[in-house]
Order: structure tokens, then C-alpha cells, then sequence
């Protein structure tokens, strides 16, 4: 493992594979008992850095970091001296100046994680940054698909909704094509990246098309807050092109599971009734979440400085 | 082992002799286990059924799971046999790199009010030891924790001893003791190796 996690390009396959395994193990280790925590991280400090809300991710991190015993200290960019214009290098070395050994960062810019990485002497996890990356989401999607279908080699995942603003999407590009998935993105043509014809993925407009041959479908948020432009002429037929409803779903094969990073805009790219049906793994991309990034703060932190 | 006394009647291989240098022959191992396993027998006497034997990976996983089947094959009482990974509970973590984890598996019935019978190949620092103690701590509240390994070699560091021995080996700190297993190694053999000017505990 390199000493940061800042894309999933960081992570080869059998580093990616060591995460998965080592995430497997902990949630066995933990299920059923009464202390849900371990004394790994004893004594050892995780920052987390949040320039952007989270419910999830931020949760996440700090649940998992307590699990091993490490001390937490959140920090928000609301209520901090950042409102009174500190720099986020200022922000980094006071924090590593009181004794952090990681940060866990989110930061709208692309590439904050990569800049922190080179003042700071700890570990670096990126977050989420901007619309660049999202790694340990998708580890945790990694987990779900292996935990739910019981392999990733020759698993194809259709990726469906605003590719362009999406950094779930570009982790998971990376990290599935990796470990040996078959990836193809749908969206509208106006929410491809430029260049999308260079990724590991194949690249489709229709959903339909798709639909039949994929055994994971992964939904995408519609990222109203990054919409500065007219991507599609109204949520009402953006849903009925890429909505999954209930009427696509039923042309999934058996087996076949539905995925969302979250949060959801229910009735949007995903109808209230496939969220909630049974071959969702919305709740239990969650769940996996707290062990895959326990399972990626211990391989960072649990052995030697470096 | 020349001149040691012969084969005891549960012992169910012939007699090889130990190759050049190894100080536990395979047909060795598999007595030292059955002595282990009538020893468990006595001991647990009539609570022999409330007995859970916990190996700590990586060989004295199955280990544990020879004991039992030994146990069972004598007494007809069938063993719960589980495993407990200490590696997150290493006091050493932070002197050595990271390392990949291994299986904690629990019996169905749980160890909560039993005799709980932590199993390992070597005994050594104890720091092993107490680290899968810790581990216990946070699984449930055994009615009584022992100790087996098939093999102690001294230098204790922590107030720690075994309460079930197949094999003293006196060693020299500089030594290092190598037990390999079939499930694991795919031969049975206990070996020391290195050199013994130091003094023998």
C-alpha cells in the first residue's frame, strides 16, 4: 500500500484486493459483539477535513476511526477560521502541528488531497474532491458487488446518470476495471467529460440497450448544485430517459442488483420503489462503508511510521 | 528421538524417525497431540461438553482443530473449535509494517460461561498470548481461559504460562523454533534452527 489514498489509481490490484479481504475480516470479527471495537489505532489521530457537506462519508470515517480506537477530531469548514480566510496549508499544518497522523479530506477543488499530500507528513485519504475522486466509495461498492454476487472478475456494472460531475463514477471506473469488472457508462451525451473515450469503460446513451446484459446497475445523484448549465431540458424527461423505474427493473436479470451512492433524489434517477426493493444494496453500501474504511485507515496507520 | 519410550497405543502412525536436525518427527506431533488431547479429557472431566477450543492463527488454527478431533475420537464428546485473529490487538503493531488479517470464527453457542482453551504452536514471549486474551475480552466472558501449545521454548516477557505443554524445548534466544503443520506446511515437523551460544534459561 502507498503510504496515501488519494485516487483509486493509488491502489493496484492486489492492494485493492488486500483492502476488500482485509474489510471481510474485520466485519466477521466484529459481527455479533457486544464491544464493536477494537484497540488497533490506540493513541493514533484522524483529522477529519470537511470543505463540503456529508452526512455519509464523514459519519463513516469517524465511526470507523473510533471503532479502532483512534482519536477523532472533526473539523467543518463552516464555524472554522477558515470563514476569517485561513488557507487550507494553514488549516493542515495547525492541525498536524497538534498531532494528527491522518486526514481524512473532502474539498470541492479537484486535487486538494494531492496538494495537502505534499505539506503534510501523515497519511492523506481523499473524501471526495470536487469532480475528481471518491476512492474508498468505491472500495465500498467493490465490496457490496463481490459480497452480493460473490466475484468482481467479468461482473459488468452499467453506470448510469451524471457521469460528468460524478467522482463516484471515475473511482469506480478505476478501481472495477482493476479488479477485473466490465464497466459501461450511460448517460446523456451532455454528461460525458470530455476524453471519456480514454477510460477503461465502454460509453452508451441508451439505457435500455443496457439494461438486460448488466448485473449491477449503479445509479448516479443528480448533482443539482454542480448544474451551472442546462445539461438536459427537464428532470421530468431526464428521469424517464435514465430513471430507473420499476418497469427497467424488471428487465434486470435475477441476480442482478441495483446500487446508489446516496443521497437519493427519489422520483429522479431513482423511482421510491426500487430504492427500497430487494435487490437494492442502498443500506448495505452503508453498512460495508464503516468496514471498508476501517479496513483502509488500518493499512495506513496500523503499522510502522514510515 | 532415539531412546525415548515406545509408541503409546492411541498413537495411530507408525514410528518415523525425525529427519537430520528436526526435533519433532510427524508420528512425534501426532502423539504429543494425543497426549494433549487425553490431558484436556482429564482435566475437563465432566464439563467436557462446555470446552471451546480456540486456535490463534495462523497454526494453531488447525491444531485446535486436531486437538478436537483427537478429543472427540477419545471421549465421543463432540469439541467446539473456533479461531481468534490477534493481529489487531498486537502491542507490536507500530514496531513492524502492516500485516494482512486472518479468520476470528466463533462457535454457534459462543464462549460466554465456558472453558475457553486458547490454542498455539509456540510459546515464546507470551505477548501471543495475551494479546488473544484481550481479544477474548471483547468476544465474551469465558468461565475459565487455559492455555495449550506443542511447544514451549522459555523466554517469557509477560507473567504468562501454559496449562497444557507437548513438548519443553529449552532454546536460546538467538534460536528460533519452527513448527509446520500438513493443513498448513504440508508436513508435520517441529525444528530449531540458529545458533545456541547464548545461555538456556
Amino acid at each position: 500500500m502507498k503510504k496515501h489514498l488519494l485516487e483509486a489509481a493509488d491502489l493496484d490490484r492486489s492492494d485493492a484486493t488486500l483492502v476488500l479481504d482485509t474489510a471481510a475480516q474485520i466485519e466477521a470479527a466484529l459481527t455479533g459483539r457486544e464491544v464493536k471495537k477494537l484497540p488497533t489505532l490506540r493513541g493514533r489521530t484522524v483529522v477529519n477535513l470537511f470543505y463540503e457537506d456529508s452526512t455519509r462519508t464523514r459519519i463513516s470515517f469517524e465511526l470507523a476511526a473510533k471503532r479502532l480506537s483512534a482519536d477523532v477530531i472533526n473539523f467543518s469548514a463552516k464555524g472554522s477560521s477558515v470563514s476569517k480566510g485561513e488557507s487550507l496549508k494553514d488549516t493542515a499544518l495547525t492541525l498536524e502541528a497538534m498531532g494528527s497522523d491522518a486526514i481524512v479530506i473532502r474539498h470541492g477543488a479537484s486535487g486538494a488531497p494531492h496538494q495537502l499530500a505534499s505539506w503534510v507528513r501523515g497519511s492523506v485519504v481523499n473524501a471526495g474532491d470536487g469532480t475528481h475522486e471518491h476512492p474508498t466509495q468505491a472500495l465500498l461498492d467493490a465490496y457490496t458487488i463481490r459480497a452480493r454476487l460473490g466475484r468482481l472478475e467479468g461482473v459488468r456494472v452499467a453506470v448510469v446518470g451524471d457521469v460528468l460531475h460524478s467522482r463516484v463514477a471515475r473511482s469506480n471506473v478505476r478501481l472495477l476495471h482493476t479488479l477485473g469488472a466490465e464497466v459501461t457508462l450511460v448517460a446523456p451525451p451532455t454528461l460525458f467529460p470530455v476524453g471519456v473515450g480514454s477510460w477503461p469503460a465502454e460509453v452508451s446513451y441508451d439505457l435500455d440497450a443496457v439494461l438486460p446484459k448488466a448485473d449491477v446497475v449503479m445509479m448516479l445523484r443528480v448533482q443539482a448544485e454542480r448544474m451551472t448549465a442546462s445539461f438536459f431540458p427537464s428532470a421530468r424527461e431526464y428521469s424517464r430517459r435514465y430513471g430507473l423505474d420499476a418497469r427497467r427493473m424488471a428487465v434486470l436479470g435475477d441476480d442482478a442488483i441495483v446500487m446508489h451512492p446516496g443521497p437519493m433524489n427519489r422520483g429522479m434517477e431513482i423511482a421510491a420503489d426500487v430504492a427500497d426493493s430487494v435487490r437494492s444494496t442502498i443500506v448495505e453500501q452503508v453498512a460495508n462503508g464503516v468496514s471498508v474504511r476501517m479496513a483502509v485507515l488500518y493499512l495506513l496507520l496500523g503499522g510502522a511510521p514510515s | 528421538m532415539a531412546g525415548s519410550p515406545p509408541a503409546a497405543p492411541s498413537s495411530r502412525e507408525p514410528r518415523t524417525p525425525a529427519a537430520p536436525g528436526a526435533l519433532l518427527s510427524a508420528s512425534d506431533v501426532a502423539r504429543v497431540v494425543d497426549r494433549m488431547a487425553h490431558q484436556l479429557i482429564e482435566k475437563a472431566g465432566n464439563r467436557l461438553a462446555d470446552l471451546v477450543l480456540v486456535g490463534i492463527p495462523t497454526r494453531g488454527a488447525p491444531l485446535a482443530r486436531r486437538l478436537a478431533a483427537r478429543v472427540e475420537a477419545f471421549s465421543g464428546t463432540a469439541i467446539d473449535v473456533g479461531t481468534v485473529d490477534i493481529t489487531l490487538y498486537r502491542d507490536d503493531l507500530r514496531l513492524r509494517g502492516v500485516r494482512a488479517l486472518e479468520d476470528t470464527v466463533l462457535p454457534g453457542a459462543g464462549i460466554d460461561g465456558r472453558l475457553v482453551v486458547l490454542v498455539d504452536d509456540v510459546l515464546f514471549s507470551g505477548r501471543s498470548v495475551r494479546a488473544a486474551l484481550d481479544a477474548l475480552r471483547d468476544l465474551g466472558r469465558p468461565r475459565a481461559v487455559q492455555l495449550a501449545v506443542l511447544v514451549d521454548r522459555g523466554h517469557r516477557e509477560l507473567p504468562i504460562r501454559a496449562d497444557y505443554v507437548g513438548k519443553n524445548v529449552p532454546t536460546a534466544r538467538s534460536q528460533s523454533v519452527r513448527v509446520r503443520l500438513a493443513e498448513v506446511d504440508g508436513v508435520d515437523e517441529v525444528r530449531v534452527t540458529g545458533p545456541a551460544e547464548e545461555e538456556q534459561p
